[in-house]
């Protein structure tokens, strides 16, 4: 039977179960938009391409499938660059499509012609430049097989137009691919696995460092099982959290540069790390050589280059993190660290009198309270998409997720624009779960025009913005490290209920800490998209902070009110 | 300190950038660089030479293994292994002195490929050191013109690399690692 090149394109998205792709159409995606039509597959139109990448990383984070976005070539293809980028620093699988000029004309400056494989080599996991009609089937199978396994990354497809125009005699190929030179399915030595159980019998002060491997692996359970076994408490990396119940006894909360202090001590005392699908992040581990100092270290992880990457392991493990604990499991016997764990406790009651929440209300609304008060509204279950600089730690610190895949963020490249379309993208996967965009005044302002997506698809979320007037991560580090010479961070933002107002959905105003719940009770009552705008304090930082370079318990702390107590 | 890389990898357009693009993105100076066929039909064969004393020129390995496009890599640093360079060395040799030339191209058993009225072009095979040396003595007499292939290395003994990838490709991994089918 003959059929086009575009033709075979959807096909086999249906082949690989895609129900939902994010895109943004142009002149050499033409046959492929043209062929979408017969599909059974929906297009969810973005305003910018970039909102189209973060939507497919978005719905592939909360639905553990891949996520695809679909651009023009040149300018719509360079403008996926941020999210495809994004996407490889978080391991999210995404495969983008872009289209390419005809290749008689590739290499002569034709209209809108990028060399985007060129340009996305370092940021994908891997890419394909396809100009013949048969290769696209069996390209479209291979990208999908490399970015949902091993470590999952984006793969970028470039197709030019003569393959998507082209007809030819085509029947779908169901064998499984064969990538000579890929292998994701590693195994630890046995060897070593028993040497990890022996240090994991022998620690008296150990800690699990969760990552967002827990998640990828589908490890949850496992790791519940070994931390209660053992009765290790598990400190968990920002993209980990709710990979480990958050209100979990022996859940310790975030580590690192805007960890707890008590997390942060706990690692520095710890006898025994293990990683367990995170990679020492430097967010995490702070100044190297200070970290961690008397622990041995066990590393569980997928991917070998980050085997002594930037801590250097007593023992690696490497291999997936579910089939690793499940072998590992049977030879761990229960033990019990009391004192360590009371130890902790201690730490813990001296830190709690600094907790902004428990702050005596003076009237004053800050970013915490609107978090603290939207984990209790939603009892801790919505699926919360945060922004990037203040708004995402307040949001990794006050809101406890104890059901996984309900943290999505932005994590190794700090993406400000990626909460809205994320969110977005996130509710395309979970049409069932309340979900929250959580983004400051700046970051929202980025991908704003992804408003208008959703009001045109009509789906419902909520957008809580913590609105302080300034960009106010870098206000932070100005006021710390520079003076308070605030330089290009005080930001003057358009009315931000009238914004919502303009696309036909509902804007709320907050300025005082008593409103908080009532209009958070609104949204959720509310048919619509709601945006509310949450005017916080303005000059309010993200307490503790430990320094760029230091090591991780040499923490900047909230200075305690005289009223609150001397502690 | 001079590193040795050699990585066998899909004989497909591009491949060439994605592995060049591991060392450039972690500002190593590749000092030589050779690419061609092997014997086995779509893998090419790749030799890469990196002069630094970077602690980090240990962590190219894992970040070569990542390529989709490549199939095995060794370093061959610290293996007994054999290495070869060519070169060709047009050197300026009026008549007189010509002979005095091509004496101590026969002591380094290199060979005259061409000869004009006042040049003449020597081609030498040799590890790296040999050529350089060779270089060097001919210097005085006034080089006109200098290529170099680039350094192509091979292990001694069983051909660890090559057997790997006999047949089945399925151990694209440091040997610390064992490989589930």
């Amino acid at each position: 039977m003959k059929v086009t090149g575009a033709e075979i394109f959807w096909r086999c998205l249906e082949y690989e179960k895609v129900k939902v792709v994010f895109g943004y159409p142009g002149g050499t995606t033409l046959p492929i938009y043209d062929a979408l039509v017969e599909s059974p597959v929906h297009h969810v139109l973005t305003r910018h391409e970039q909102g189209a990448a973060h939507m497919a990383d978005g719905y592939a984070r909360a639905s553990g499938e891949v996520g695809v976005a679909m651009a023009t070539s040149g300018p719509g293809a360079t403008n996926l660059i941020t999210g495809i980028a994004n996407a490889l620093m978080d391991s999210v699988p995404i495969v983008c499509i872009t289209g390419q000029v005809a290749s008689p004309f590739i290499g002569y400056d034709a209209f809108q012609e990028t060399d985007v494989t060129g340009i996305t080599l370092p940021i994908t996991k891997h890419n394909y430049l396809v100009t013949d009609p048969y290769q696209i089937a069996p390209t479209i199978k291979e990208a999908f097989f490399i970015a949902r396994s091993g470590r999952p990354g984006p793969v970028l497809i470039d197709i030019t137009k003569d393959a998507q125009q082209a007809e030819i005699d085509w029947e779908y190929d169901s064998s499984p691919v064969q990538l000579t030179g890929y292998r994701p399915d590693l195994s630890p030595m046995p060897a070593d696995l028993k040497a990890a159980v022996d240090l994991i019998q022998n620690a008296q002060r150990p800690v699990i460092l969760a990552g967002h491997g827990i998640l990828i692996s589908g490890a949850m359970e496992e790791v519940l099982e070994f931390a209660e076994r053992t009765q290790t408490p598990v400190a968990s990396t920002l993209l980990g959290l709710s990979a480990f119940p958050g209100t979990h006894p022996l859940s310790l909360g975030m580590m690192g540069m805007h960890g707890e202090a008590w997390v942060n001590q706990t690692i520095q005392e710890a006898d025994l790390l293990l990683a367990f699908g995170m990679r020492f992040d430097d967010r995490v581990t702070g100044k190297l050589s200070h970290f961690a100092p008397k622990a041995h270290k066990i590393h569980i992880e997928i991917d070998p280059s980050e085997i002594n990457k930037n801590i250097p392991v007593d023992i690696a493990l490497v291999g997936d993190l579910k089939e690793t604990l499940q072998k590992i499991l049977p030879s761990v016997k229960p033990v019990t660290h009391d004192d360590w764990l009371n130890t902790i406790q201690e730490w813990k009651g001296d830190s709690s009198v600094r907790d902004i929440q428990n702050l005596p209300d003076s009237g004053h609304l800050y970013a915490a309270h609107v978090v603290n008060d939207l984990w209790r509204a939603t009892n801790g279950e919505a699926l919360i998409v945060s922004d990037v600089g203040q708004n995402q730690m307040w949001t990794a610190q006050y809101y406890r997720h104890d059901k996984p895949y309900t943290v999505i963020t932005s994590g190794g490249l700090g993406t400000m624009g990626f909460g809205l379309p994320a969110a977005i993208g996130a509710k395309f996967a979970r049409p069932d779960m309340e979900v929250w965009a959580i983004a400051g005044d700046g970051g929202f302002q980025m991908t704003q025009a992804e408003l208008s997506t959703l009001a045109q698809e009509g789906i419902k979320i909520n957008v809580a913005i913590l609105n302080n007037g300034y960009l106010g991560m870098v206000r932070q580090w100005q006021e710390f490290f520079y003076d308070k010479r605030y330089s290009a961070t005080p930001m003057k933002s358009p009315d931000f209920v009238k914004i919502a107002e303009a696309h036909g959905l509902t804007g709320l105003r907050v300025t005082r800490r008593d409103e908080v719940m009532d209009a958070i009770h609104t949204a959720q009552n509310t048919p619509g998209t709601v945006v509310i705008d949450f005017r916080v304090e303005k000059e309010d930082s993200v307490y503790p902070m430990v320094p760029s370079g230091a090591a991780i318990d040499k923490m900047i702390r909230r200075p305690v009110p005289q009223s609150v107590g001397n502690k | 300190m001079r590193h040795t890389f050699v990585a066998l990898v899909e004989d497909i357009p591009g491949v060439l950038n994605r592995v060049v693009s591991v060392f450039r993105r972690r500002m190593f100076n590749i000092e030589s660089l050779t690419v061609s066929n092997t014997h086995q039909p779509g893998i090419s064969r790749i030799t890469i030479v990196v002069d630094s004393d970077k602690t980090d020129v240990d962590r190219i390995m894992p970040y070569m293994h990542k390529l989709i496009n490549v199939i095995q890599v060794e370093d061959l640093t610290y293996e007994p292994c054999v290495s070869r360079d060519l070169a060709m060395v047009k050197v300026s040799a009026p008549p007189e002195k010509r002979s005095a030339i091509m004496q101590l191209a026969e002591v380094f058993r290199a060979r005259i490929v061409d000869v004009a009225s006042d040049t003449l072009i020597i081609e030498i095979t040799g590890d790296k050191e040999k050529i350089d040396s060779f270089v060097e003595v001919l210097q005085p007499y006034g080089i006109v013109e200098l290529v170099r292939t680039g350094i192509i290395a091979m292990e001694r003994g069983v051909p660890k690399l090559l057997n790997k990838t006999n047949g089945n490709h399925k151990t694209k991994m440091p040997a610390e690692y064992e490989v589930v089918s």
